[in-house]
């Protein structure tokens, strides 16, 4: 188990746990984090820059602060 | 009159949808109660005429931004004939959670599967009737870039509007929009009967594309060196452009206005030539190099490219208290701050959103590019124009990053940045050309309301009192900059450039005529006697103050309706003129001081 900040590009997870306020939940939920769904990390930007992840067919970018609310299994 | 409404999620083609089924009938529609503004038009449908409205862009109804807010009130307080809901095919198993919602609503619906030739590349099969069976509302494919399917769907809200006989009352549709219950599990379990989604997408273009625009080393030089390589293009591009414009406008001048308007008293003769047309030719030699300005970013826009530099520039943005979007609004600000402004609705939290709107009216529109390339070809060499150029767009930037960073204590935020990066999209030579085309009727609407006023009033400020020499410092113009004489000798501002950064502050359009106006004179006359009037370093002076001061009333105006707040308003007026004032300062006399 680990958080979605965590892994290395090329890397996938299943999601776990979603820890966050409604909003931002409601808006993870919206464009495709769901529990149980395999996410993958594309890249990441330089500069400690956002993350770049897959999650079915949709890319998302999101910065390591929000992907540490991710829990991921290992699959 | 029927009432259709077009919802879907962002980034799912729906205004190219509403643009290819309302032609160029569009207009912008004033709905009670609502702020923002909606599109809408009226199209001939199934023997009716219908009202399309294109509601924005939403990822669920239950969202908290302005957006869904809006959707929200708009179906609480207008009955509806029929709902069009428009979906990305290729995202289905996450977007059907929309039309689920919106099917509770009760409302008669229509399902239209967007991206169809997106979702065939990508592998995805969508049985259309199991789904619509399972909906219970018809649905179709269609690719609205392409036009496909579009006929079809179009016969299928046809048939919908000629069987709903009655209107839902849209205080029922508001209890609804309360409920919510269940959505989730029936979504994926029409997904799991209906749709087939290949494991991995072959998507490899975009895949491709990204691996070299988004490296972690090139990315950055790449996408610096790709808005270099599109100006260079439009510079090179639109020269010979507004030299035909250019020679066009003077031989209307000279081979049908001056004989026409020869046996007119003078001072109207004056009045006609020397004010309104010289100040609106002046700026109509602009109008191909703007033309293809617009076209180039409309292109840019719909690439998918723009969210790419959100990602490359989020790292930067954040030291300076904005975020990866705020960068992406402060390039559409080169186009105009308007519509830039209005892109920060995107944001939930206030203070990033008013830090975003703050920078933005910084960043160097349109209307002073036209400003700027006419000083340039009047003060400079044809070699350096580019430079001078450059810095300019340098000058801008650093302005951005100083205003945020002095006030990004102010706007603290904890914003979430999350954003969708769509596939790469080359837009079709239709969508470039309607988009193309609404821009540049945009800026031609202001640019001839502003332009005709202001050198009017510019002429009689020059012209008056009449028994002194026109724009001499005894008129009414050569007593304001006198007075201004002031605060803007010490930035190398001479009266009549005093006088032209007053009626700046309307439109930026309106400088170029105004000087115009004021010399008598308009082409290449007029770039002579500028530069016989004021050397280099006033010259770039004038463009400094004119970069940074207040774009336009429009600007302000926007500002003061998105923020809500007139404080607000004055300070970004009042930061912006004392930041232009020192900027100009600064620069004048540090050049002056090293001898120039």
């Amino acid at each position: 188990m680990t958080e979605l900040n965590n892994l290395n590009p090329g890397e996938h997870g299943v999601i776990k746990a979603i820890q966050a306020e409604q909003g931002l939940h409601q808006r993870l939920n919206a464009l495709g984090f769901r529990l149980g769904k395999k996410i993958e990390l594309i890249r990441r930007a330089s500069f400690n820059g956002p993350l770049h992840v897959r999650i079915g067919a949709t890319d998302i970018i999101l910065r390591e602060i929000e992907a540490k609310r991710i829990q991921l299994h290992l699959a | 009159m029927k009432r259709i409404a077009l919802l879907g999620m962002p980034n799912t083609g729906k205004s190219t949808l509403f643009n290819r089924l309302s032609g160029a009938s569009a207009r912008v529609g004033n709905w009670p109660g609502i702020t923002v503004d909606l599109m809408s038009a009226k199209i001939l449908i199934g023997g009716h005429i219908a009202e399309l409205i294109d509601l924005p862009g939403l990822y669920d109804l239950h969202g908290f931004s302005d957006d869904e807010q809006v959707v929200r009130h708009f179906l609480s307080n207008h009955p509806i004939d029929l709902a069009i809901i428009v979906l990305n095919s290729s995202q289905i198993d996450r977007q059907l959670s929309l039309a689920l919602q919106i099917k509770q609503l009760g409302l008669p619906t229509l399902l239209l599967l967007n991206m169809q030739d997106e979702a065939k590349r990508a592998g995805i099969i969508i049985d259309i009737h199991s789904m619509s069976e399972k909906l219970g509302f018809p649905v179709a494919k269609i690719s609205a870039k392409y036009g496909e399917g579009c006929p079809q769907a179009l016969q299928l809200a046809a048939q919908k509007l000629n069987q709903a006989l009655v209107q839902i009352d849209p205080r029922i549709v508001a209890t609804k929009l309360e409920a919510d219950n269940q959505i989730e599990q029936e979504m994926q379990h029409i997904v799991k009967q209906a749709v087939q989604m290949p494991i991995k997408l072959n998507d490899e273009t975009t895949d491709n594309i990204d691996k070299v625009l988004l490296h972690p080393i090139f990315g950055l030089p790449l996408f610096f060196l790709a808005i270099f390589l599109l100006f260079q293009f439009i510079f090179t591009a639109g020269k010979p452009l507004q030299d035909g414009m250019a020679w066009l406008l003077n031989v209307i001048r000279t081979g049908a206005l001056e004989p026409l308007l020869a046996d007119l008293p003078s001072w109207l003769n004056g009045l006609l030539l020397d004010g309104i047309f010289n100040g609106v030719s002046t700026v109509a030699a602009f109008v191909p190099i703007i033309v293809l300005f617009f076209l180039v970013m409309s292109m840019v826009e719909d690439s998918g490219y723009l969210s790419r530099a959100a990602f490359l520039m989020d790292a930067l943005m954040a030291k300076i208290g904005l975020d990866g979007r705020g960068f992406v609004m402060v390039l559409m600000g080169f186009g105009c701050n308007v519509p830039a402004l209005m892109g920060t609705r995107v944001m939930r939290s206030r203070p990033m959103r008013l830090l975003t709107m703050l920078v933005i009216p910084l960043s160097l529109c349109s209307a002073r590019l036209q400003v700027f390339l006419f000083m340039i070809a009047s003060l400079f060499a044809t070699n350096q124009a580019a430079y001078i150029m450059f810095a300019l767009y340098m000058v801008s930037f650093f302005t951005i990053f100083l205003t945020a960073v002095l006030f990004k204590n102010q706007y603290k935020s904890i914003e979430p940045f999350i954003l969708e990066l769509p596939p790469y999209r080359f837009p079709t030579p239709r969508q470039i050309w309607l988009r193309g085309w609404h821009e540049v009727k945009h800026f031609l609407q202001r640019a001839s309301k502003f332009i005709v006023i202001g050198v009017l009033l510019v002429w009689a400020m020059t012209h008056y009192p009449t028994d002194v020499a026109p724009a001499s410092v005894s008129t009414l113009a050569g007593q304001i900059g006198h007075f201004f004489a002031p605060i803007l000798d010490p930035i190398g501002i001479d009266t009549q450039l005093a006088i032209a950064l007053i009626f700046g502050f309307v439109a930026k359009e309106i400088v170029i005529g105004s000087l115009s106006v004021i010399y008598g004179l308009n082409g290449d006359a007029l770039s002579h006697q500028i530069a016989m009037n004021i050397d280099w370093v006033q010259g770039m002076s004038f463009m400094l103050f004119t970069l940074i001061y207040t774009p336009c009333l429009s600007t302000i105006a926007t500002m003061k309706s998105e923020s809500k707040s007139v404080a607000f308003m004055w300070l970004s007026i009042g930061w912006s003129l004392a930041l232009a004032w020192v900027v100009s300062f600064v620069f004048y006399q540090g050049t002056r001081a090293l001898g120039y």
